[in-house]
């Protein structure tokens, strides 16, 4: 077995499964814009506990895509082409919640911040949505051919295993986003939040479940899967947690079950980064789309000194807004416009 | 139209889109890290209504340049496959490490830095601007360690019709790379220099024809304050200011992007000969620059092209540093391309129905003639403007007149117009190659591709057409938001990024952020958040 290539795998798993846990989050607390506050100041309480750290929580996606292109070029190709369609509607989500974050509160009218809340939600629910099924696709098979491109269409990825995958992804983010939300509010939103998650949680980790269990069937192993059973576990801490209030235990309860979680479904894939439903001989595995041990050795130096770093200073961040956002701490939203800009547009003379 | 056609077409229209968006993060970003800088020295409530106000600019800006940058790290896989097939061992690692080591500090630090101007110590905030700027300099380095790859491979071999890395170095500090980044930087900071210059121009023509600023006898500049929030001397200061940094930093960057080009210039006659032949639709051998050439510049054949206005001797200048050594015209380039590369695409299926194919190795010549003289044209434009605006503005303030005050506002797309027409030139120039070969006689020169193998044998034309005609809506329709909002919070003036001046008109420093000199109390309980969505 390839050392090199066998570390890039696991570097891998560990930037989805950092990415799953950072933005999870903020995916969830976009889509609960729509499904939990009530009124513009609960969605602003919403909106500020991720403000500061939504776009640093992004980058792990692109890290993990770009990681994916540098260390498995095949991989990454036939991945991202298999899935134009579906990572077409992921690009388009989440470029209009990236600039409704921003633009939401350039403007100070009930039709602006609506049309904004609207991109938030469904750009989170949509990207959740894609990536999930992305990553189940991976770890399930698509139809590729020799070469590692698509047959049979634009559509030809779709399977159970997509849409399953899709789910748990949005429902883990949601489940993350109200666990995060009881540990970063104050007031109403803190104690609904946490009401909700104690509600939801038996539901809300099904699907994930479901997609750890079928990539078990499909390719587990002994210890893999004890990670499902020891997952379960974790999830009901979680809910004993929330259930008597100790959010920031019930929070760390939760990434541990999506760490577990993760570890499952890419243990029982691996070696194999993405099956072909067509032949097992077209399967991309960690040593026949990997990139040389010489750049492989590279990358693994400059990300043992890098991601210590990234998580030092975004650690450093979260202590930084440490403080829990509560309707209070809200500013009033501002209209300068009339100020200077009326005078201006009024005709002179 | 088929699916190479329209994955070309969409690479280019996102790719310059987004290079709109990215110069001026880049530029804007080091302009507000040094204003804040000399707030953080000086104490003067000037620089920081300068600082609020162009950091608001700066992160309306930012956020388009963030969303449409993923783009374009997905779309080497979604529609480029073979390409990204055959380069990823040397390709995909620069990009990694811009996400690891650039857009991590980028995105995390300005994060402090817009919410942090509370929670954080003076000096401390200042430094996230300072590390979240220099990210985005490393991110530029990076993506331009990739593009360079592209243009002139190095430090590689072929190992089963791969190229494989074997020295890091080599691409890393690529001479393509390290003439290309600064070069980038400044063509940035041209952008930024442009825009500051505008916008600060339109203000103080506001001040004047407002009669909030007036005009004295010997022509100097006397400034007023008016009943308006922000409208005080202070925001003379900041307009007169902001003028005159702009208009250096033009001056300055247009020199520097001149220095830098011409550098460039020198390494891709050797680098890649056809580029720059074409860049000049020079048939024939010769030392002449032509200045303006006629003739059907994008014929097939280039004998249809008349230089009219050649000037002797400059060609080689650019080329080689003399005036006298010939540089090759295309007629003499595409016999030796022919000979080293091939007539025809080989006859494999990675070239679909393009296999077997005669191979077009002039570029569109409208496109690299023109796409040269814009870049310089433009940016030349600009200095100048520059120049003739610190002239007109010795006295203190702008000329009364409305129309050189649109003159200066439309200046504002100079410098985006230079740097869009640089790209579109080098990019194009580079065809019909997607990674250009190496003349370089080390061995290395068969390490190339050609761009009609480079797409994604898999995905179908109707899927890259659906997502051109997506990507290019959705652009359009936020192109619209971010200017709106842009001329929105323009016309504001400071007050639109620094609302507490309508309540509080003078000794903003007091009032609403803690001082530069320490006096301030980060976290206090009972506060609203200094910043919120």
């Amino acid at each position: 077995m390839e050392l090199l290539p066998t570390i890039w795998f696991i570097a891998i798993a560990v930037l989805w499964t950092g990415y799953l846990f950072l933005e999870g989050f903020d995916l969830g607390v976009g889509m609960l814009m729509k499904l939990f506050a009530r009124n513009n100041t609960e969605r602003r309480v919403l909106l500020n506990t991720i403000g500061p750290v939504w776009d640093g929580n992004e980058v792990w996606l692109l890290t993990a895509g770009g990681a994916t292109f540098a260390a498995f070029p095949l991989w990454y190709a036939s991945l991202f082409s298999a899935l134009y369609l579906p990572l077409l509607l992921v690009l388009v989500a989440l470029i209009f919640r990236a600039v409704a974050f921003e633009y939401r509160g350039k403007v100070d009218t009930d039709r602006w911040r609506a049309v904004w809340d609207w991109a938030i939600a469904a750009g989170s629910l949509v990207a959740a949505f894609g990536v999930g099924a992305a990553l189940a696709l991976t770890t399930t098979g698509l139809p590729l051919n020799a070469n590692g491109d698509r047959e049979g269409g634009p559509f030809a990825w779709f399977s159970g295993y997509a849409v399953l995958g899709g789910f748990a992804v949005v429902c883990f983010s949601l489940l993350h986003a109200l666990a995060f939300l009881a540990l970063k509010t104050d007031g109403d939103v803190r104690h609904r939040a946490r009401r909700w998650f104690v509600r939801l949680l038996p539901v809300l980790v099904l699907p994930i479940a479901g997609w750890a269990i079928s990539v078990q069937l499909l390719s587990g192993e002994a210890w893999t899967m004890a990670a499902v059973a020891a997952a379960v576990v974790a999830a009901a801490f979680a809910w004993h947690f929330g259930r008597n209030g100790l959010e920031g235990r019930a929070f760390l309860s939760l990434g541990v079950f999506l760490l577990l979680g993760s570890a499952s479904i890419f243990g029982a894939a691996f070696p194999v980064v993405l099956p072909s439903t067509i032949n097992a001989d077209f399967n991309l595995t960690i040593s026949n789309a990997s990139s040389s041990d010489y750049t492989l050795g590279l990358m693994t130096i400059v990300a043992c000194v890098g991601l210590p770093l990234v998580l030092a200073y975004q650690a450093w961040t979260y202590w930084v807004f440490r403080r829990r956002v509560s309707a209070a701490h809200i500013p009033e939203a501002h209209s300068f416009l009339p100020a200077i800009a009326a005078r201006a547009l009024a005709p002179k003379d | 139209m088929d699916a190479l056609e329209i994955a070309r077409w969409q690479f280019g229209i996102t790719t310059v889109y987004h290079f709109m968006m990215v110069p001026l993060t880049i530029g804007l970003g080091l302009v507000v890290a040094v204003i804040q800088t000399v707030w953080y020295r000086t104490g003067k409530p000037e620089y920081l209504r300068m600082t609020k106000f162009w950091g608001k600019l700066f992160l309306i800006n930012f956020i388009m340049g963030v969303a449409t940058g993923i783009v374009q790290e997905f779309q080497f896989g979604m529609a480029w496959s073979e390409y990204s097939r055959f380069v990823g061992d040397v390709f995909g690692a620069p990009l990694a490490l811009e996400a690891l080591l650039a857009f991590f500090v980028e995105s995390t630090f300005l994060g402090l830095w817009i919410f942090g101007w509370k929670q954080l110590k003076q000096g401390v905030h200042l430094a996230c601007l300072w590390i979240a700027v220099i990210g985005s300099v490393f991110s530029a380095y990076f993506i331009i360690v990739a593009n360079s790859w592209m243009q002139h491979p190095v430090g590689v071999e072929m190992i089963n019709g791969r190229p494989v890395m074997t020295d890091a170095w080599a691409v890393f500090t690529n001479n393509t790379a390290l003439v290309a980044v600064p070069h980038t930087l400044f063509g940035a900071l041209a952008v930024a220099g442009g825009f500051l210059l505008g916008i600060a121009w339109y203000h103080l023509w506001r001040r004047r024809h407002d009669g909030i600023d007036t005009v004295g006898p010997d022509g100097k500049v006397i400034p007023g304050e008016a009943d308006i929030p922000g409208r005080d001397k202070a925001d003379y200061k900041v307009w007169i200011a902001s003028l005159r940094i702009g208009a250096v930093v033009a001056m300055i960057s247009f020199a520097g992007t001149a220095l830098t080009g011409d550098l460039q210039g020198k390494l891709m006659f050797e680098q890649q000969p056809m580029k720059m032949a074409a860049a000049e639709a020079a048939c024939h051998d010769g030392t002449g620059f032509s200045v303006l050439s006629v003739g059907n510049v994008g014929s097939k054949n280039c004998d249809d092209i008349v230089a009219v206005i050649e000037v002797p001797g400059i060609l080689s200048f650019l080329a080689k540093g003399d005036f006298t050594t010939e540089v090759k015209g295309v007629n003499s380039l595409l016999d030796q391309y022919k000979a080293d590369y091939g007539t025809h695409l080989p006859d494999n299926p990675i070239y679909g129905d393009r296999a077997g194919q005669e191979i077009e190795y002039v570029p569109v010549m409208e496109v690299t003639y023109w796409g040269f003289r814009m870049m310089i044209g433009f940016g030349g434009l600009a200095a100048l403007a520059a120049l003739v605006a610190l002239w007109a503005t010795r006295k203190g303030t702008v000329p009364a007149s409305r129309g050189l005050m649109r003159l200066a506002v439309v200046g504002i797309m100079a410098p985006f117009g230079a740097n869009a027409a640089g790209w579109i030139f080098t990019e194009m120039g580079r065809q019909p190659f997607v990674v250009a070969p190496n003349p370089d006689p080390s061995g290395i020169d068969q390490v190339f591709m050609f761009t009609a193998a480079a797409v994604s044998p898999g995905v179908s034309a109707g899927e890259l057409l659906t997502s051109l005609v997506v990507l290019t809506g959705v652009y359009a329709v936020l192109l619209v938001v971010e200017v709106r909002l842009l001329v929105k919070y323009i016309r504001g003036g400071v007050v639109s990024a620094m609302p507490e001046l309508a309540h509080a008109p003078v000794d903003e420093n007091e009032d609403a952020t803690p001082g530069p000199d320490g006096t301030g109390k980060p976290g206090d309980a009972d506060d609203v958040l200094a910043f919120a969505y």
